[in-house]
């Protein structure tokens, strides 16, 4: 019953992952698309940690914490780019 | 009274574990799925943006407490790991929604025609002349 409980749980964010890859398709703008590469992150998260439970396995926590820094760094890194044009700046001096 | 909820807590050899967890996780789901049901309807990008980084990142809170709090009770095994996971996304995700929407704005990405107002703008072109 739990079980059956849990693949509905990953179902639906099977949906929103769906959704969020249709803004990137879609998306007017290029943040749009960013944001919605890193709502992707986040659900697959979500769903590495409901499939964790539903294996009862230690074996993905470090995945869980693996995707959410790399995540996080990624979309930093696109977040510097659309603003400045470069990801890492030189000659912060002059 | 009491017995009632026990034979409802005991059916299909459901403890109370599995109740507290799939509340946990039902609520994270819900949260999840609203998001992106936002993030296909809202307007233009700032919107979206109250939407993906409020509720999705909720929701996930809530995912990974409850996983945590299974293992724990379940098990015995206390996961430094997912603590520091959800540590993690509850530190970051702020910081990505706040560095996303000022790189929107910074780069000239028009607001949805029916927003009223625009403070930044204003504090801007005062920026540029002086």
């Amino acid at each position: 019953m739990f079980q059956i409980f849990l693949s509905g749980c990953l179902f639906f964010l099977l949906l929103s992952i769906l959704a969020a890859l249709y803004r990137v398709v879609k998306g007017p703008s290029m943040p749009d698309r960013v944001m919605a590469l890193d709502n992707i992150g986040v659900n697959l998260l979500a769903g590495i940690a409901i499939l964790s439970i539903f294996l009862r396995t230690y074996a993905f926590f470090d995945i869980i914490l693996l995707i959410g820094i790399l995540s996080f760094v990624g979309t930093i890194a696109f977040a510097r780019f659309l603003e400045r044009g470069v990801v890492i700046e030189r000659n912060r001096i002059h | 009274m009491l017995g009632f909820w026990k034979g409802v807590w005991l059916l299909n050899g459901i403890g109370y574990i599995e109740w507290i967890v799939g509340g946990l996780v039902l609520i994270g789901v819900v949260f999840s799925f609203l998001s992106a049901v936002g993030l296909i309807r809202f307007p233009d990008v700032y919107t979206r943006a109250h939407a993906v980084s409020k509720s999705a990142n909720l929701g996930v809170l809530c995912i990974l407490l409850g996983t945590f709090l299974y293992f724990l009770i379940e098990d015995g095994y206390f996961s430094i790991r997912l603590l520091l996971g959800i540590f993690f996304v509850f530190l970051t995700s702020p910081v990505v929604a706040h560095l996303l929407n000022r790189a929107a704005y910074r780069s000239g990405v028009a607001m949805a025609e029916d927003s009223v107002r625009d403070d930044l703008k204003e504090y801007l072109e005062r920026d540029e002349r002086v």
